[in-house]
């Protein structure tokens, strides 16, 4: 009978040893652990065996029968693991195929530069206030201490508008923000006239010039206008002031200086100019050799502008400045013609964010 | 304002090399655009390296051993060519033969020895200077070569070769005191600051008004011109007399006399200077009114005395200043007549108009080769009517340049007596004893207090009174210091100062701008923060923006303005009433399609598409941005802001797998602008089936909220689609009113409870009549539901055999949902057999099996 035992144990581990597909394991299962294997007869057998016989050949058939078992278990895992692995060979992709393309939307050019620049400032306490696009010549220049026939309105030749008015005050698309200006001080000044609240604030807009349009000037083109009004700012809370932004604006360490200007609405004015950033001031075509970029005019509030504002020139003072958001986002990007911002070619628009 | 560095020397001692000048008066505010090299040596390349440049640098300099002063003995013909002439030239260690086809030699041609020696700048063998026949300039060096048989080497230079002026008519004949031999950089090499005047700093558009400031800002004293002037002929009183009519159009007019003059060209160091200056030598008697105009910004005007007496029937003349009657004509000196406006002011006699006063002289009365007596007058002009009367003309001169931004009635007197003395040096001339003079209101000199606390208040630095008194007087300022306070009056050169808190303005712009910008510290803003508010329709603006954004829409922003012609492709999406139907023209459009302000936001999104259309496969554009109507009451006009939508091509993106290519159409739009209403809470928004003349009038409808039309959309109508170069495909278009949006927009929105227990999930097919809407469908469903019914949800929608015709089948997913149970399958069933009733009643709708 042991002998019998160790020819089934040895036929059937070597039986095993060819099966490769579960089909094949099932009938060797069948054939070796089955009902009708040999093994389970000489189980069956068991009853018919002497006493002293019994005990020996029965641990032998259940040592024989777990062995297999045993044997069984291992190689269905074996057969499961291979049939994984040719499955997921089988499905390997070209995983440098591109990606499904989507539709994405985008914020135009100025509107994130706008935004970026409004975040800055309202960081440093500025909300934003706006005012309308058409205005007229009181408010875009006699307010603004621009009289008529003023040689200063020649920087700004605006587009007047066929619109009845009073004489001596034409309606015009407004040249900058800076009308704002005086709405915002009127309206503040309004709520308190004996002593006004303090004024913080960015203006954005559409303005229009009468220029040729060419890669460095358009007839529309956004700005944005700040003022600070209060009973204690000073040119160098001006200075600091713009410093920060263009530090944050263009790059932490970015180099600004002031030039002395001229603007009607301001005195003392300046230019602020920041270290080009592209050349880090050796020179290069974007700064012209020059090393600097111009990137905003500004000033004292004139005390003309803040009386009509409602200020008082000998308690409130204040500062101004006014960017071009074309000129800022150009020089971000290293764009060099600034048509691009109102063609609205989508090769352009979609280099964006 | 090009001001020559030999010029400004005279003045003011330069203490630093040029660019270091340029740098400190750009800081200033006198903002040098270019230096110009002509003789003086170029800077070595800059510290930094690489191409540096801060003020441009232009120019070419003249090389001490090859460029000198040579002197002409002799003009000899050429043996083989009658252009050329051979010139017998010194220069200053031997004496070459110079060839040369200067037209202005010809006349001493083959006359032997020159009584004396014509002066000219030599230069030789090796010289680097400009080609005089190539335009523009171009470096060439002198080599040597035979010419026509002759050996050349070295040339007699016209002003082009070396820089000076684009004149290559001639060479250069130096004045006679040239000193044979030096080096021509050591005797007249130069260089010119060209600098940009602000409207501020009008005082400064003279050489000395330049170098006073020069002397501000480095420290240096000031040398003023010499103003005395040899007068030894007879008074000048009694033989002309001044009537102003308006002193506010003419402050101050002055006239001095010389007599005797001799008509002739300028000294050479005269014309040069000139010419850097940027203007054109005449003869001396006008060289002398501009070059005394340039160096002290005070324009002259010199008449012919003689024509004068003349026009006054042999008596001496009256000079009246008076506004042109409308209509008045006067042939100016460029020989054109104008037809003046009332605000022109004109110099006259008792004969008429003479010139336009601080403008330009009148032909007749103009000096000319015969002149023998001048009468040089110096005046003053309101700078409002020159101005208008520069632009009327179209007539911009350097005297109207000045007079335009304001000259100072006391610079008269001094540009009188320069000009006169100078035309008597350089005419031979006698000048009267004695200046006329008509000065009725003299201008009162502002008087301001400003104190130290002032300045600190203002600049944030904290200067002492005698430091801010210190800092004034090195601008000409008269300075009295009583305690902490300064009595201050500024120079009689300057207008720009004004009384009271402008003044001290004003005086806060010369204190920082001599002080230095650049010393001034940086701080942050230490004032008390202004009261917070908000801006909640700009906020929800931005939110549309980010919604449409998210939704795959590109952003873009059109032009305001357009023209008539454009805004008629499209029938107006807001028509406006007809008290503002008429667009809003431009005055003085740049473009005929730039002339009107638009009117309506989709013509401008339809150009951007059409602009883009044959580039890409799918364009979903959106714009936000104002259209103006006229106002019936208000002096501006009305400012609406518009919401465009633009949709067109296909609906995915292409890739290499299948997606959905097929074209956006009416309900793609729809699905954006009901996400676009949903992302913003606003549920109170119906959209109503419509017709428009812009769109499809069976693909077209209207965004009403409560009653209000707010907007309309739609697919194109083929027609007007036509008249754009657009796609094949259907284009969807929206335009919206965004303010009542805005305004509507709720602040705040509630959030439910995510249910606790599961909801019970059905599908119904319910089948109606074509004409029956399925918002009506839904409607029904959702009164018939009740509070359980939590979601509606339209899945298909199918027309065909197995229905009838003229029906439709629309088949929702229902979903049944309590807050605080489990709802049994009776509950449910209730519903829905209350859903399917009511459907049927009410609709005739009957359930799909
Ligand atoms: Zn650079």
């Amino acid at each position: 009978m042991l002998e019998q035992l160790n020819e089934i144990e040895h036929n059937a581990l070597s039986a095993l040893q060819k099966v490769e597909e579960e089909q094949a394991l099932e009938s060797w299962r069948v054939s070796f652990l089955g009902r009708n294997s040999p093994l389970m007869r000489v189980f069956d057998g068991l009853r018919s065996l002497p006493n002293e016989e019994r005990p020996q050949v029965g641990r032998r058939a259940n040592e024989v029968k777990r062995a297999l078992e045993e044997a069984y278990q291992q190689k269905l895992e074996a057969i499961r693991q291979a049939a994984l692995q040719r499955a997921l060979q089988s499905e390997q992709l070209d995983v440098t195929l591109p990606g499904r393309p989507l539709a994405r939307g985008r914020l135009h050019p100025l509107n994130q530069t706008l935004r970026r620049i409004f975040a800055i400032f309202a960081e440093m306490g500025f909300q934003v206030y706006r005012s309308r696009d058409v205005e007229s010549d009181e408010y875009n220049f006699q307010l603004l201490n621009f009289p008529p026939h003023h040689p200063a309105r020649e920087m700004q030749d605006s587009f007047y508008l066929d619109l009845p008015h009073p004489p001596d005050n034409p309606i015009l698309f407004r040249t900058h923000t800076s009308p704002g200006q005086i709405r915002a001080m009127r309206e503040f000044a309004a709520q308190n006239p004996a002593d006004p609240p303090p004024v913080r604030i960015v203006l954005p807009g559409m303005c229009a010039r009468y220029e040729q349009i060419t890669a460095r000037s358009e007839i529309q083109f956004q700005q944005v206008e700040g003022l600070a009004v209060g009973k204690s700012i000073t040119f160098s809370d001006l200075k600091g002031t713009l410093t920060d932004f263009a530090q944050r604006m263009f790059g932490k360490g970015v180099r600004s200086r002031f030039r002395a200007s001229h603007f009607p609405f301001t005195e003392p004015s300046a230019e602020m100019d920041i270290e080009c950033f592209v050349c880090g001031g050796a020179g290069c075509a974007v700064c012209k050799r020059s090393g600097w970029l111009e990137i905003l005019g500004c000033g004292m509030v004139h005390p003309v502008v803040l009386e009509n504002g409602g200020y008082d020139p000998t308690r409130y003072s204040g500062f101004a400045f006014g960017m071009g958001v074309e000129r800022i986002t150009m020089l971000r990007y290293g764009i060099e013609d600034i048509r691009y911002f109102y063609g609205n070619d989508l090769r352009f628009l979609e280099q964006f964010a | 304002m090009k001001v020559p560095v030999s010029w400004l020397k005279e003045f003011v001692d330069i203490p630093v090399p040029l660019e270091a000048l340029a740098h400190e008066l750009t800081m200033a505010g006198l903002e040098v655009e270019e230096i110009r090299y002509v003789g003086l040596p170029l800077p070595k390349a800059s510290s930094q390296g690489g191409e540096r440049q801060e003020i441009k640098i232009s120019g070419l300099e003249w090389d001490p051993e090859k460029i000198v002063v040579g002197a002409i003995y002799e003009v000899n013909p050429h043996p083989n060519a009658d252009r050329l002439v051979l010139c017998q030239l010194d220069d200053g260690q031997t004496v070459h033969t110079v060839l040369t086809g200067a037209p202005n030699l010809f006349p001493y041609k083959g006359k032997g020895a020159l009584p004396k020696p014509i002066k000219v700048a030599y230069a030789k063998e090796g010289a680097r200077i400009y080609d005089g026949h190539q335009p523009g300039q171009v470096l060439t060096t002198l080599k040597r070569a035979k010419i026509r048989g002759v050996d050349s080497y070295s040339m007699a230079c016209s002003e082009k070769e070396l820089g000076i002026s684009d004149d290559h008519e001639g060479i250069i004949f130096l004045d006679d005191d040239a000193p044979v031999g030096m080096p021509l950089v050591d005797y007249m090499g130069d260089a010119v600051l060209d600098i940009a005047i602000t409207p501020n700093i009008a005082r400064a558009a003279s050489i000395y008004g330049v170098a006073r400031e020069v002397a501000a800002i480095t420290g240096q004293s000031l040398r003023p011109p010499s103003l005395s002037v040899l007068m030894s002929g007879a008074p000048i009183a009694g033989r002309v007399s001044i009537q102003i009519q308006d002193p506010k159009l003419n402050p101050r007019f002055m006239l001095g006399l010389i007599e005797g003059v001799e008509i002739r060209p300028s000294p050479y160091q005269v014309q040069r200077r000139l010419r850097l200056a940027g203007m054109r030598p005449i003869n001396n008697i006008v060289d002398a009114t501009n070059y005394a105009m340039l160096e002290l910004g005070e324009p002259l005007h010199a008449f012919d005395y003689d024509k004068l007496v003349k026009r006054a029937g042999g008596k001496p003349p009256l000079i009246i200043t008076r506004p042109a009657q409308p209509g008045e004509r006067l042939v100016t000196l460029d020989n054109i007549e104008r037809t003046l406006d009332d605000f022109t002011v004109l110099v006259c006699d008792s004969a008429g108009p003479l010139s336009i006063a601080g403008v330009m002289g009148g032909a007749e009365s103009e000096v000319d080769e015969t002149t023998h007596n001048v009468l040089l007058e110096a005046a003053t002009w309101n700078l409002i009517n020159v101005r208008r009367t520069v632009f009327a003309q179209n007539l911009p001169s350097e005297a109207a340049y000045r007079f335009s931004r304001g000259v100072h009635p006391a610079m008269a007197e001094r540009g009188l007596l320069r000009g006169l003395e100078l035309m008597r040096q350089w005419s031979g001339g006698t000048v009267a004893e004695g200046i006329v003079d008509a000065y009725p209101k003299p201008i009162p000199a502002p008087q301001i207090s400003i104190t130290a606390g002032e300045v600190k208040r203002q600049l944030g630095i904290s200067l002492t009174a005698e430091e801010i008194k210190a800092i004034l007087e090195r601008l000409e300022f008269h300075v009295l210091q009583e305690g902490e306070t300064l009595a201050v009056q500024p120079p009689d050169h300057r207008l720009d100062i004004g009384e009271g808190v402008i003044g001290v303005a004003d005086l806060m712009e010369e204190i920082a701008r001599i002080y230095g910008y650049e010393r001034i510290p940086t701080t942050r803003l230490a004032d008390e923060l202004p009261p917070q508010r908000t801006d909640p329709l700009r906020e929800r603006e931005d939110l549309v923006r980010d919604l449409l954004v998210n939704l795959g829409m590109q952003e873009v922003i059109t032009y305001r303005m357009t023209s008539a012609e454009r805004e008629a492709r499209l029938p107006f999406v807001f028509e406006p009433p007809p008290e503002q139907v008429e667009p809003i023209r431009l005055k003085n459009p740049i473009a005929t399609d730039r002339s009107i302000l638009r009117q309506g936001l989709l013509v401008s999104l339809l150009e951007a598409a059409e602009r883009n259309a044959r580039l890409q496969p799918r364009l979903a554009l959106f714009e936000i941005g104002s259209v103006y109507w006229r106002s019936v009451r208000e002096l501006l006009p009305d400012e609406i802001l518009r919401l465009g939508i633009v949709l067109c091509g296909q609906r995915a993106l292409t890739g290499w797998q299948a997606g959905d290519m097929t074209p956006m159409d009416f309900y793609d739009l729809k699905g954006i602008l009901e996400s676009l209403f949903h992302g913003v809470h606003l549920e109170e928004v119906r959209i109503l089936a419509a017709q428009h003349a812009a769109f499809h009038p069976g693909k077209c409808a209207e965004v009403y909220l409560g009653e209000q039309r707010v907007g309309c959309f739609g697919e194109l109508h083929p027609l007007v689609k036509e008249r754009f170069e657009l796609p094949e495909a259907p284009v969807l278009a929206a335009e919206l009113d965004l303010n009542p949006i805005l305004t509507a927009i709720p602040d705040r929105y509630g959030v439910e409870a995510v249910p606790a227990y599961p909801p019970v999930l059905e599908d119904i097919a319910v089948i109606v009549d074509e004409e029956v809407p399925a918002e009506k469908v839904e409607q029904c469903i959702w009164s018939a539901g009740g509070k359980v019914l939590r979601a509606v949800h339209l899945f298909d929608v199918y027309r065909g055999e197995q229905i009838g015709s003229g029906k439709k089948s629309l088949a929702y997913s229902l979903t049944y949902q309590a807050p605080d149970r489990t709802l049994t399958d009776e509950e449910a069933a209730q519903v829905r057999n209350r859903i399917v009733r009511r459907l049927e009643q009410e609709l005739g709708g009957k359930l799909r099996s």
